[in-house]
């Protein structure tokens, strides 16, 4: 037996202890790993009627990867320019949605963190008691903010900034907004984390110095969060690019997110397999991106658990 | 002569909602000199630091730094650099990034800052340890750090904030010599805070002994140490063995008081007190443990007392006695080695002898309690 697994049993005792790791390695790898695998099986394979799978035509295939790329076969076009886009789009959103929630969540943490009283308490609970509420419902709220006769257009056309109401759904603002709405505990709560621990004096010893707020940030706050900006980041990315909830309720007729291309295939055309494909991708490029961007940024794996 | 810039605080008054951290402190600071702010914890040394460096605008009153008067000036604009108590280097950059942070601020290219934390780390005898990082040095070496970080700055006045307070003895006095020294190099003004009157008496030009927000006396280690204006800073600097009674007579700049369990002792009035010390006032007579000698057994006189013998400890250089004191507290003496012993004298009275001059007389007040 292995030190750390003997120090464990020490510890915990052989009952307990057994009972523990059980259920966290039923959890990982009943629940987590194996579906996973079960789905990446799927996806190598072609979609087939129940009597016929099994039978000699189950063989594993490239097809349903061929298809997010190349379309239909002998199809009009030599790509699959819809659902390449829709990917490419979700994407690209799923990244701005990430940099918006962190500009906007990290004065909130820091403001937070560095801040004492009891207001601060006060605050800390305005942020989380929306989260009471479900996803959709809140996702339906917003739809009633943002709508053509919703409390915004209201105001705003009340006040004369716009004759007609704005379409903010129609232009994915109601999108943009729910997706960063939804996450943001999860982007203020990491970089919180961190900044709370940093010592104060080392920001007056920076003002102390001369530094302006801007240096202050970028020298001696920052480099510091960084853990809990990496962490909180890759949460926000990971989850607004397989949000589904969001882009159903609150995104235009035109703007599909990858997600629900996955939906569709999986629900409408109960294409299993074609699914399936279309989700591996969407998780292994996701996590090639995370893995890039830490690299870039100079982030330990270790540092995204803090 | 002053040739730094000087530091003025004219009654200033800080407030916490209903509590006075600092009352009516009227302090002035000549240019160049070694400055100390001595008190037990909490009395608010730290507070009029900040208020000095900027952090902090008094409730009332003033700060004046080479005579300009710093209202409303924060503390990235005003000449000063403060040392914290726990140091606050720079954690994640490099030991010579930390000290030139202040140039880098102000746009200097990174060969000028290397050059000069060369210099620096020449100066605090860390050569070639530019590229660590703070986690990597000793606690006296992120001292140093410190130091030529504030001193990169160059600042008119340095703050420092009890910065030795976490070394061990050892270091702290091989720090302290270092920081007068490094003081008188550079020939700035040092405002210098602990809660310990060694350091402060040995490394400052002037001392100022603050007791709850209040500030009892300014002066150089000599007076304060032997002429003190209160009870308070007689009892907190330095030991002193402490004779309640009342004023039973004044005879010009000495006074004789009636003491609780000694009968009638002679004393010096303090030069702050004098003409301020009347018959029947309540009165404290301090007497230095040095200032005793020993005396025929039994002598009786106005500046004799006699206690028994509690036990005696050999220093090398002087024994100190422990007689039996006032209120069950213990009174020290401490007599130079002549060869002598004083064993013999366990259980025994004593009879002790002083000068009246090295008896200082104070009216009655609050004592530092250890
Ligand atoms: N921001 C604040 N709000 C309220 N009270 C404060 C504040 N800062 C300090 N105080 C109070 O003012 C008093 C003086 O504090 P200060 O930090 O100046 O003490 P100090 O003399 O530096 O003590 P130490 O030797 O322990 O560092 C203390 O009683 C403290 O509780
Ligand atoms: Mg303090």
């Amino acid at each position: 037996m292995p030190r750390f697994l003997r120090e464990y049993f020490n510890r915990n005792g052989v009952g307990l202890g057994s009972v523990m790791l059980g259920l966290v390695l039923f959890w990982t790898i009943g629940l987590i790993i194996l579906p996973q695998l079960s789905m990446l099986d799927f996806s190598f394979r072609p979609n087939l009627p129940p009597p016929e799978i099994g039978g000699p035509k189950d063989v594993y295939t490239l097809e349903n990867y061929k298809y997010l790329i190349f379309g239909p076969e002998g199809g009009s076009q030599d790509y699959n320019a819809v659902d390449l886009k829709v990917f490419y789009r979700t994407l690209i959103a799923a990244i701005l949605v990430t940099l918006f929630n962190l500009m906007l969540c990290y004065p909130i943490a820091y403001y937070l963190a560095q801040t004492k009283g009891n207001h601060i308490r006060i605050l800390a609970l305005m942020l989380i008691i929306p989260y009471w509420i479900n996803e959709i419902l809140r996702a339906f709220a917003l739809r009633i903010i943002f709508g053509e006769t919703g409390v915004l257009n209201n105001l705003l056309v009340g006040a004369g900034v716009f004759d007609t109401p704005f379409d903010f759904i129609r232009n994915d603002i109601a999108l943009y907004a729910g997706l960063g709405y939804a996450y943001i505990l999860l982007m203020i709560f990491p970089i919180y984390n961190v900044i709370e621990s940093l010592d104060r004096n080392q920001i007056e010893a920076a003002r102390d110095m001369g530094a302006s707020w801007t240096r202050i940030h970028r020298r001696v706050v920052i480099p510091y969060a960084k853990p809990g900006i990496s962490s909180g980041c890759t949460m926000v990315f990971m989850l607004s690019a397989g949000a589904l909830a969001a882009p159903q309720i609150l995104g235009g007729p035109s703007s599909l997110w990858f997600t629900q291309l996955i939906y569709q295939q999986f629900n409408d055309n109960s294409d299993w397999p074609q699914g399936a494909a279309y989700a591996v991708v969407l998780l292994v490029t996701c996590i090639l991106l995370v893995l890039a961007l830490m690299r870039v940024f100079k982030v330990n794996m270790g540092d995204i658990g803090k | 002569m002053s040739a730094g810039v000087g530091v003025n605080l004219e009654n200033l008054w800080i407030r916490f909602g209903d509590f006075v951290a600092v009352r009516d402190a009227n302090v002035n600071i000549n240019g160049g000199d070694f400055f100390s702010f001595l008190g037990p914890s909490g009395c608010g040394k730290t507070t009029i630091l900040r208020a000095v460096s900027g952090f902090l605008e008094p409730s009332e009153g003033n700060v004046l730094i080479g005579g300009n008067n710093m209202k409303g000036i924060g503390p990235n604009k005003r000449p000063t650099a403060l040392i914290f108590q726990n140091l606050a280097l720079f954690p994640l950059m490099k030991v010579w990034e930390n000290i030139t942070f202040s140039m880098e601020i102000k746009g200097a290219s990174a060969k000028e800052r290397r050059k000069r934390a060369d210099e620096l780390l020449d100066m605090i005898a860390l050569t070639g340890q530019g590229d660590k990082l703070p986690a990597e040095l000793s606690g006296g070496q992120k001292q140093r750090v410190a130091i030529a970080r504030a001193l990169c700055a160059e600042p008119d006045v340095l703050l420092l904030d009890e910065p030795l307070s976490a070394l061990d003895l050892k270091l702290r006095q091989h720090m302290r010599s270092e920081l007068r020294e490094i003081q008188k190099r550079v020939g700035i003004t040092f405002i210098y805070i602990t809660h310990d009157q060694g350091e402060a008496l040995t490394m400052s030009d002037n001392v100022a002994v603050m007791r709850a927000g209040v500030i009892d006396q300014i002066g150089d280690g000599k007076t304060i140490y032997n002429d003190p204006s209160t009870a308070f800073a007689a009892s907190f600097v330095g030991e002193n063995n402490v004779f309640r009674g009342t004023v039973k007579k004044v005879i010009g700049n000495e006074v004789m008081i009636n003491t609780n369990r000694s009968g009638d002792l002679m004393a010096r009035i303090s030069s702050n007190n004098v003409g301020k010390m009347k018959e029947g006032d309540d009165a404290m007579l301090f007497i230095r443990p040095e200032a005793f000698s020993l005396a025929p057994l039994g002598t009786q006189g106005d500046h004799f007392v006699t206690a028994e013998v509690h036990k005696e400890e050999f220093e090398g250089n002087v024994f100190n006695i422990f007689m039996e004191g006032e209120g069950g507290k213990e009174m020290k003496v401490s007599l130079p080695n002549l060869g002598q012993s004083f064993e013999s004298h366990r259980g025994e009275p004593m009879t002790l002898e002083y000068d009246v001059h090295n008896a200082v007389a104070l009216p009655a007040g609050v004592l530092a309690t250890e």
